[in-house]
């Protein structure tokens, strides 16, 4: 449900930088600030709340938090490109997660993630084009017995080789 | 006072609960390595070169650990060495090996301290960094390539100016410092103030090159290169050739440009005193006519940008006058040209300023008037420095020469516009000489003086009291400008900002290292300048008196609107995109 909401704003939104917000979201994201009295010091929980009212934080809404926290977009676009957590890019409908942890890496990872990459057509940390797939690497899934790893959604996906990624992703397609 | 006793390698001293074991080290003598530290303005503990043993399990920083009663710091064990060497060896290890060709070569703190551990060699063998290096700014070069994450610039950028052009992105290795969203130095609000430069410990930041463009235009025959030099160059020239901050080099600095091959050397110092002439008469006429107050100086063009970014409703307070670096510009193909009977087509403008912005304000696209770029380049004092070198120029073995005329007659008022006060304090020495028709009898405003942030007096004009206010450093201009947008409060008349800490001899151009020891030397041989001079008077500078007779007419005439004024364009906070956004 969530996740269905998130790309149908996203889709919708196609807010490019320097863009204006517009008014009913940059409203949606005035209530959320004004939750936490615009303070400063909740910049990271504001964020966290947008981001799941929005599904994203692209370039427009950051700029608008940081106006109303009087805060400086550089200071904004520090936090948001530390932490994994947030993401400036729209998400896919099916979330996929490769685990790229040690147990993993040594299992042969790397082969597979190249071997999604190749499947999707874009690299770790994009969205396919038709916004069906997004893909992030994750650093441990606590199956490392199982690796190598990767969730698609909420399905985990064990002992995985390149040549049975098409079939992988076959369901969700 | 309460105190804390403890020992540094065997040496007992006292100092305030509360110091750091740096500052404790420091009194007993014993040098600890420092990186990222920059005290006042970055304390952070974030590079760990200046760990020490204080007797806990694990090393400590000594920049940010705070002393303790008993303490015994040892800075000198085995693990300590092998750990500042280890952390050195780390940072080299992502870092190109090229110090012949770095601008920062024997003068860059990550070289001499690899340098003082005595590295010879580095175990780490890893994945460098690839970055593209920003060019895209008149007045700044960024490369992270070199850049060790210290975060200097990014304390000096948002502490000391409140500009906040710049932070860290992204984590760890990927980590990189830039404009948010990765953007260009030149989209960004950055104001060209290159106060990060002068923090910078390497050789990540540093002035856009206007050495190559020089140089040719100074092997042109066809050319007529002409040269103006900056109130506080004077005072920060000899620290390029090892000599003493604040030591007044004026005519070896003359002598010098002659040398590589300048044929008119003159001073911005005259249309310093010009400035004072336009800048008078106008706050005179806001005063007397009704005209907007608090006027505010414009002669700093890191806070022109910075007001143009931050507070744009504030534009009508600035004094419209340019600053003397492009009156000097305009007048030098126009007034110059006419009177020595060259083509302005073929003079070619140089300026040697102690600021990067004033790079940045040459090619803005309004400073044109005399149909021609004005300032066809500008020099900072350390690229003057590295000419001079590249020369064989040593000033000490110089005599001592003197400015070419019709635009080199200064006066101390011109060369006090190098401190932080000296704007208004030159001002005060005219406006109150004009308005009262008396002569001043101490011609020295000690108030303006100084490195307090903001510095507010009420000077009598025999009746009319005008209050006035000074301030250096951009965030101490923004609680100026907090209280004119609160209704100006304290009912000043007149403002001088400047943008960097000191004013210009603190300037982003100036010598490195430039600090508040270094800043103060500077500012006491500004005042020696002043002092020296046998006019101290703008409006008694003879040469001010017969550009007026024979070029401009009046001040605020037409001919000084035409070529001496200006006006400011205000911009966003944010960036507009330029390029069409995607679908
Ligand atoms: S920044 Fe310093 S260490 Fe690095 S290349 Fe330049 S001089 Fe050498
Ligand atoms: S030049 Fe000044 S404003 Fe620009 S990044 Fe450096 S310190 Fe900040
Ligand atoms: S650019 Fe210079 S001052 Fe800024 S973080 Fe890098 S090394 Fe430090
Ligand atoms: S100088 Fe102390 S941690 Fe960098």
């Amino acid at each position: 449900m969530a996740a269905k909401a998130e790309s149908a704003t996203g889709a919708k939104l196609k807010l490019a930088p320097g863009q204006p917000l517009p008014a009913d979201l940059a409203k949606e994201i005035d209530v959320i600030i004004a939750r936490y009295d615009g303070n400063p010091s909740s910049l990271i929980n504001i964020l966290h709340e947008v981001q799941k009212a929005v599904g994203f934080l692209p370039e427009p809404v950051l700029t608008h938090v940081a106006e109303k926290l009087g805060v400086s977009v550089a200071d904004v676009h520090g936090v948001v490109s530390f932490y994994t957590l947030f993401s400036m890019k729209p998400k896919g409908k099916h979330r996929i997660a490769a685990c790229k942890g040690t147990a993993c890496y040594v299992r042969g990872a790397p082969r597979v993630l190249e071997r999604i990459e190749k499947e999707l057509g874009v690299k770790f940390g994009d969205t396919t084009e038709d916004a069906q797939f997004s893909l992030d690497i994750v650093r441990c899934l606590g199956a490392c017995g199982l690796g190598p790893v990767a969730m698609v959604g909420d399905d985990v996906h064990a002992r995985l080789k390149p040549d049975r990624i098409p079939a992988m992703l076959k369901p969700y397609r | 006072m309460a105190t804390v006793k403890l020992t540094v390698d065997g040496v007992p001293v006292e100092v305030e609960a509360g110091s750091t074991v740096l500052k404790a080290a420091e009194k007993a003598g014993i040098n600890i390595p420092t990186l990222c530290y920059l005290e006042g303005i970055h304390e952070v503990g974030a590079c760990r070169v200046c760990v020490v043993d204080v007797g806990a399990k694990a090393l400590q920083a000594a920049c940010v650990a705070p002393v303790a009663e008993g303490m015994k710091v040892l800075t000198n064990t085995p693990a300590v060495r092998t750990a500042r060497k280890t952390t050195v060896e780390l940072i080299l290890s992502n870092h190109p090996d090229n110090c012949p060709s770095c601008v920062r070569n024997l003068n860059c703190e990550l070289q001499a301290l690899a340098e003082s551990l005595n590295i010879r060699g580095n175990r780490f063998e890893g994945a460098r960094n690839e970055w593209t290096p920003d060019v895209s700014s008149h007045s700044i070069v960024r490369d992270p390539n070199k850049c060790i994450l210290c975060r200097r610039c990014v304390s000096v950028c948002e502490k000391v100016q409140g500009v906040q052009a710049i932070g860290p992105i992204n984590r760890g290795f990927n980590t990189v410092i830039a404009p948010a969203f990765g953007e260009l130095l030149a989209d960004s609000v950055c104001v060209n103030c290159g106060q990060c430069i002068l923090v910078c410990p390497v050789g990540a930041l540093y002035e856009k090159d206007g050495i190559a463009k020089t140089w040719a235009a100074l092997s042109d025959p066809g050319k007529h290169v002409v040269v103006q030099t900056a109130p506080a160059v004077r005072v920060a020239l000899g620290e390029t050739q090892g000599g003493e901050p604040g030591e007044v080099v004026t005519g070896q600095m003359v002598a010098g440009l002659r040398r590589l091959g300048f044929d008119g050397v003159m001073d911005t110092d005259f249309t310093a005193d010009l400035t004072i002439l336009e800048e008078g008469t106008e706050l005179i006429e806001r005063l007397t006519k009704g005209g907007v107050l608090p006027m505010i100086t414009s002669c700093s063009p890191g806070w022109i940008k910075f007001i143009e970014h931050f507070y744009p409703d504030l534009l009508p307070n600035l004094s419209t006058c340019k600053s003397p670096q492009q009156m000097f510009g305009a007048l030098a193909k126009t007034f110059y040209a006419e009177k020595k009977g060259i083509d302005p087509a073929s003079i070619f403008s140089v300026s040697i300023m102690p600021c990067t912005a004033k790079k940045f304000e040459c090619e803005r696209p309004e400073m044109r008037d005399s149909g021609y770029q004005d300032v066809d380049v500008v020099l900072t004092t350390r690229e003057l420095g590295r000419m001079m070198k590249e020369a064989g120029i040593v000033l000490d073995k110089l005599p001592e020469e003197e400015y070419d005329p019709p635009m080199g007659l200064t006066t101390g008022a011109a060369v006090i516009f190098g401190a932080t006060g000296g704007v208004c304090e030159a001002a005060l020495r005219t406006v109150y000489e004009v308005v009262t028709k008396e002569p001043l009898k101490d011609v020295n405003f000690k108030f303006c003086r100084g490195l307090a942030g903001v510095k507010e007096a009420e000077v009598d004009l025999k009746g009319t009291k005008v209050k006035v206010a000074v301030s250096h450093s951009l965030s101490n201009a923004r609680k100026v400008l907090d209280m004119v947008r609160a209704g100006n409060p304290n009912g000043w008349a007149f403002i001088e900002v400047m943008c960097c800490p000191g004013g210009c001899i603190g300037g982003g151009g100036q010598p490195i290292p430039t600090n508040t020891a270094i800043r103060q030397k500077r500012i006491d041989g500004t005042y020696t300048a002043d002092e020296r001079l046998a006019i101290r008077k703008s409006h008694e500078n003879p040469a001010i008196t017969a550009i007026y007779k024979e070029f401009l007419g009046q001040p605020l005439g037409h001919k000084s609107h035409e070529l001496l004024h200006t006006k400011y364009t205000p911009r966003g906070r944010y960036r507009i995109r330029k390029e069409k956004a995607a679908d």
